[in-house]
């Protein structure tokens, strides 16, 4: 199998270094990058079916020539090699063009993918879209929510278990196909010392935009969305006490908790 | 003149490579999110942690001093010792599973044939088997010309008599590096020993006794008997006679790793009271405004980058191949223990009632530190090595 895995370096969240650029977009120099949480879950999953049935796994990333340090972890938890689209003109892209041109890379890969998986999104951005993005650009299925994926190489096909709002769906769909994947398909593994010293001599293929079909940016370098203003969440109120004793203190608990529907 | 200049040569200042960085780096996170979890259990349970050595194994970790052709990552001695530094810096069990480990195999690194040593080493790196270092006895700790268990040539075989004291991880290694009298009546005392791999399958060999320690304690302590085990002479590591010396360019590798533990016990307690100053309120503020605390931390936190930079430096000495190498790993791990033993009291007393108990981890990690002191040579032995190196070269 070939699989393609969008790795995102996103801010480390344990760092708590994030800051925003003039433009209110995040200052992506101002903080340690990783790998973007669920984004790990997706090579999880992809490095498992190639252990499974053969392949290799393709890491890529749209991010600030500096990514090539954080794709180098992804690359010690086992994926093949990488390709990094690194270009001073997407600083700042929007969901759309980050769509248009992550679509763009995989369509010039010299060999199809049999699947597309990124995480279910990120945690920077939020989008959440750019699976189903990259879908509609290639013209290719997009099965969301993966908690369980289960090729069937003879059939061409793959079936995947989706987390729904009441459980699950299982949907299949015909290869190549785009996955967003969820935390329900297994931890990351953590990298192992021979896998981190693999991971330096495994291939980071860096691209411009100019590698790419031309019509990508807009010219002006301005973006379809603006950001008009940013601004934290408003703090939480402050919880209620509960001071009864311990059966009164349940009762009021359980009130609490089935006047909202909650239990 | 001062001593120094004659024919000491100031080292280079250490700075890490990627490779090396990277490899601290993993298997830091393997010990804040793996073991950090453990270490209290371990230590209250006083139970070999079986989790611990898969966890080392399943991530290379034990693979870290051993060549690429046998199977490990080929590093240097400094790599090894950041690895020990970082895994002690939570649970100096765990540091030592580390550092046993490779210090029972530099015997077969430095002394085995070829095929000794991939017959062995493989299985070393990649945590299958696991070995432990038999050198001490009950009345030969510090001097070795103590030692009593003796090993007689019959045929093709040693026949191994006698009994192994305060023997680290001797209950459950596979392989035990045993030093024995061969040569009862060579000229020179350092002339009397063999080393011999025992496997400890073999008939004739015990475990009689697990020590009760104040630190260490997931770590088993075993004393070993050996009645009439009998072992192929192809076990042997060396020449007869080559005891002594095996053991001694032993030390010079394996010295080091006791000092990376030390500044690994060290810096967890740096990290545990420094964090505490930042919480802890007395007089209405944070108990790291206050001078005599800020004194206190910074003293700890000198001390022990102090040492650190010692053993970075004795590691890259002893990799460069100095003569010096045994005054290098004695005067790293002189420093290193007796730091480790300062900054973690200074830690237990920042924390005040509070370090006293096993709510916090800091008296813990004192008792831990303690052993740095003792054993692979007590701080007198490493005194006395590195007085001899000096006065050697200004006589």
């Amino acid at each position: 199998m070939r699989i393609l895995v969008l790795t995102k370096p996103v801010p480390d969240p344990a760092a708590g270094a994030e800051r925003l650029g003039p433009d209110l977009r995040l200052d992506r120099a101002s903080s340690p990058t990783v790998v973007n949480g669920n984004d790990e879950y997706a090579l999880e999953a992809a490095l498992r079916l190639v252990e499974a049935h053969g392949g290799e796994v393709v890491i890529l990333a749209m991010a600030p020539a500096n990514a090539v340090e954080t794709m180098r972890k992804a690359l010690a938890m086992g994926a093949h090699r990488g390709i990094l689209i690194t270009d001073p003109a997407l600083a700042g892209a929007d969901l759309p063009t980050t769509i248009r041109v992550l679509a763009a890379a995989i369509a010039a890969a010299p060999e199809p993918f049999d699947l597309i998986l990124a995480g279910f999104d990120t945690s920077d951005g939020n989008g959440g879209a750019v699976a189903a993005g990259i879908a509609v650009r290639l013209g290719l299925p997009l099965c969301s929510a993966a908690a369980l994926i289960e090729p069937d190489l003879a059939a061409g096909s793959v079936r995947v278990r989706r987390l729904s709002a009441k459980g699950y769906d299982v949907v299949e769909a015909p290869m190549p196909t785009v996955l967003s994947c969820t935390q329900a398909l297994g931890e990351p593994r953590y990298p192992s010392l021979k896998g981190i010293m693999a991971a330096r001599s495994r291939e980071i293929a860096v691209r411009s935009l100019a590698d790419l079909p031309e019509g990508l940016a807009p010219a002006d370098r301005g973006w379809a969305t603006k950001v008009l203003s940013a601004a934290p969440p408003e703090a939480r109120a402050v919880g209620r006490t509960v001071t009864a004793g311990p059966a009164d203190a349940a009762r009021e608990i359980a009130d609490f908790l089935a006047d909202r529907r909650l239990i | 003149m001062p001593v120094m200049t004659m024919n000491a040569p100031a080292p280079g200042l250490v700075r890490l490579s990627d490779e090396q960085i990277l490899l601290r780096d993993a298997v830091r996170v393997l010990a804040d999110e793996r073991v950090a979890p453990r270490a209290a259990a371990i230590d209250r349970d006083a139970v070999w942690p079986e989790d611990m050595r898969r966890l080392l194994g399943e991530h290379d970790v034990f693979a870290i001093p051993f060549s690429e052709q046998h199977g490990g990552l080929g590093a240097d001695l400094l790599t090894l010792c950041l690895a020990i530094e970082q895994l002690s810096r939570h649970c100096a069990t765990t540091g030592l599973i580390l550092a046993v480990q490779a210090l029972g195999a530099i015997p077969i690194q430095v002394a085995g044939t070829p095929e000794q040593q991939d017959r062995w080493l493989p299985r070393l790196a990649s945590g299958e088997k696991l070995i432990a270092f038999g050198m001490t006895e009950a009345d030969a700790g510090s001097d070795p010309s103590g030692i009593r268990t003796k090993a007689v040539l019959d045929g093709d075989e040693y026949v191994i008599d006698g009994t192994k004291r305060f023997i680290s991880q001797g209950s459950v290694a596979s392989y035990v590096v045993v030093f024995a009298v061969t040569n009862p009546g060579a000229d020179k005392p350092s002339r009397r020993l063999s080393a011999i791999l025992v496997e400890t399958d073999r008939p004739g060999f015990a475990v009689t006794r697990l020590e009760h320690k104040m630190g260490i304690r997931g770590s088993p302590t075993a004393e070993l008997a050996f009645d009439g085990v009998r072992v192929p002479v192809a076990n042997r590591l060396g020449e007869e006679g080559q005891g002594f010396a095996i053991a001694m360019q032993t030390f010079e590798r394996s010295r080091p790793g006791i000092a990376a533990q030390a500044v690994g016990i060290a810096q967890g307690a740096l990290e545990v009271a420094a964090s505490y100053a930042t919480q802890r309120r007395q007089f209405g503020k944070p108990i790291g405004e206050l001078q005599m605390v800020q004194a206190m931390l910074a003293d700890m936190d000198a001390a022990t980058e102090a040492a650190r930079h010692l053993l970075y430096t004795a590691c890259e000495e002893i990799e460069a191949g100095t003569p010096d190498a045994a005054r290098w790993a004695s005067i790293a791990k002189l420093v290193a223990g007796d730091t480790a033993m300062r900054v973690t009291t200074d830690a237990v007393q920042v924390l005040g009632g509070y370090g006293y108990i096993d709510e916090y981890p800091v008296e813990r990690m004192m008792r831990d530190a303690k052993i740095t002191q003792l054993y692979e040579g007590t701080q007198q032995i490493q005194r006395l090595i590195v007085a001899r190196s000096l006065l050697a070269r200004s006589g």
